[in-house]
């Protein structure tokens, strides 16, 4: 009896929970079913309306912005090439470093492990100026080697795949000796693949996290070609059920990656703990 | 680092350029721009620049709308920290022990995590407004709520803002956290101690204690750095400079402003902030707390 009200007290506590995560994106999500003018006279909605085609695909294909020069599709579109960019750059630059780190004796090892451990007390948002004017004296500005490189300039995944290879047994690399393996094919062969889970991981964080950008996109895409999901939705202009639309449009792609993969993403946690 | 090591001349180098390329050209030459700047007197147009030592820094020692930045950080981290710290860890210890729907409760739990600052902030922007906010409505029947003009109502509305979402970073660790604590070690402690509640704090809690200082630690960087999104789509730092983050002054002062002195030594102030924060956590994290 008692198990039973203690169950029924850790259910009650999980379900406001619930209710605090779930209710405000179903109202976002219910009120962009709407049209524009029912928002506006009766505020925002619980229920679902019938607007839901009309609107979303009004959003996805319509030229929007300051100078019309851009849809919500070609925003996404903008969005994954940034994301997918940032995610492969971050993973093949991070494997090699931590690798080259680990197994072999290099020069200067300690400054050159500093060099790269000390940016992580620097995030982009303080460098954010500075950076601006690099990337426009290199003519970077409105390109998406502007957007990906300054993101992926970063040693966190690094950190984490210096960790994994640390805690893989030194047999695996005297047995590989012995067979007459050379560094390259160790790597290819043995450490990609017993990584695998962990880059994985890493894609999916850097990926999710590439996506979510806001401030530098802003700053660097003077032209409305470049736009992201992200940052166009608080330039996006149009009417108010549009915009809801937009917002639940926004969240979609990193959501669906985090639900499927949060098996992956999770042990990814665990490896390096 | 492995005592077992290949032993090359030059292979290494291979494998470190790509990233030390990019580190160098990308971190390395903003990151001596912004001393640069932090140690230069610019003029408003941007013609002419002198060396200025430490002008710039006694510059925002003696304006008080730094310190009001600094104060406001100093309390939404730690709200946040607080807040989204203690929902996050009551709901993984329920998650931790219902037989059924576990999974569907993490699932639905973990997703907003993956939503970006700036589209919560936006959100958040709709539940506050004027003309459709239900929080709005709620609020204002309450007590008169009005947040461009009563700075703790301006607080409510980032602090609502900024930890829903990072409630689900500190439910998945702390859920993961408890997963790991071996099932032997509660086993034994239910037959030494009956009471739930006080096995909790004395055997299960402490065994937390890594997980909770590296949240604190996230939940910090995530409050200075993370919600800028949130502030440039809620309440741009109004009333006056009241919820302006030391982040979000520093890129208003530099980029709107184009004081790129004041934001250079803003920059570096906040450096040293994260380095002794950083410090810290090498100390207690690395160092001190390993039960498992």
């Amino acid at each position: 009896m008692t198990k039973y009200i203690s169950s029924t007290i850790n259910h009650f506590i999980l379900s406001i929970g619930l209710l605090i995560m779930v209710v405000p994106i179903w109202i976002i999500f219910a009120s962009s079913t709407h049209s524009s003018l029912f928002i506006n006279t009766n505020g925002l909605q619980f229920f679902l309306g019938d607007n839901f085609i009309d609107n979303y695909s009004r959003v996805l294909f319509k030229q929007s912005g300051f100078f019309n020069e851009i849809t919500a599709l070609k925003m996404f579109f903008n969005s994954f090439v940034m994301a997918t960019g940032i995610a492969t750059l971050s993973v093949i630059t991070s494997l090699m470093a931590a690798y080259g780190l680990v197994y072999f004796k290099v020069k200067y090892a300690t400054f050159i492990f500093w060099l790269i451990f000390i940016t992580l007390l620097v995030p982009l948002e303080l460098r954010i100026m500075p950076s601006y004017i690099v990337m426009s004296k290199l003519n970077l500005v409105n390109t998406f080697a502007g957007l990906i490189l300054p993101i992926s300039a970063s040693a966190i995944a690094t950190f984490f795949f210096r960790q994994f290879y640390k805690s893989i047994p030194d047999e695996l690399l005297e047995a590989a000796k012995l067979d007459g393996t050379n560094s390259l094919r160790f790597f290819i062969d043995f450490l990609i693949p017993l990584s695998k889970t962990m880059i994985a991981a890493v894609f999916i964080f850097m990926f999710v996290f590439g996506y979510n950008q806001y401030l530098w996109p802003l700053i660097m895409t003077t032209s409305e070609q470049y736009w992201t999901v992200v940052m166009g939705l608080k330039t996006m202009y149009g009417s108010i059920s549009d915009r809801f639309a937009f917002v639940i449009m926004s969240m979609i792609p990193p959501v669906i990656i985090i639900i499927f993969l949060q098996k992956l993403f999770i042990q990814g946690i665990f490896q390096n703990k | 680092m492995k005592k077992v090591q290949f032993k090359s001349n030059y292979s290494q180098y291979f494998f470190l350029a790509p990233q030390l390329l990019i580190l160098l050209i990308f971190l390395y030459w903003p990151i001596i721009q912004t001393f640069k700047d932090a140690f230069t007197m610019q003029d408003a147009f941007g013609f002419g620049s002198q060396f200025a030592g430490f002008d710039n820094f006694l510059f925002i020692f003696s304006d008080p709308s730094y310190f009001t930045a600094f104060k406001f950080t100093i309390i939404y981290s730690f709200v946040i920290t607080l807040i989204t710290g203690s929902i996050g860890l009551l709901l993984a210890v329920q998650a931790n022990k219902v037989m059924h729907g576990k999974s569907a409760y993490k699932t639905l739990l973990i997703w907003p995590y993956a939503i970006a600052p700036a589209v919560v902030g936006v959100m958040a922007n709709y539940f506050f407004s004027e003309r459709y906010g239900l929080l709005h409505h709620l609020f204002n029947n309450l007590w008169g709520f009005n947040w461009y003009e009563n700075v703790f109502d301006a607080y409510i509305y980032v602090i609502i803002a900024g930890s829903w979402k990072q409630i689900s970073a500190n439910f998945i660790f702390f859920l993961a956290g408890l997963q790991a604590i071996q099932k032997t070690v509660i086993e034994a402690s239910i037959i030494d101690c009956k009471s739930n509640i006080r096995r909790f704090w004395t055997i299960t809690f402490p065994l937390l204690m890594p997980t909770t200082f590296f949240l604190i630690i996230i939940n910090i960087t995530y409050a200075f750095f993370d919600t800028f999104g949130i502030i440039d789509t809620t309440t741009i730092g109004a009333p006056g400079s009241e919820t302006k983050t030391l982040v979000y002054k520093a890129y208003i002062d530099g980029f709107k402003g184009l004081d790129l002195g004041s934001a250079g030594a803003q920059s570096i102030m906040m450096m040293i902030i994260v380095l002794v924060i950083t410090i810290f956590q090498f100390r207690y994290i690395e160092g001190k707390i390993h039960y498992n």
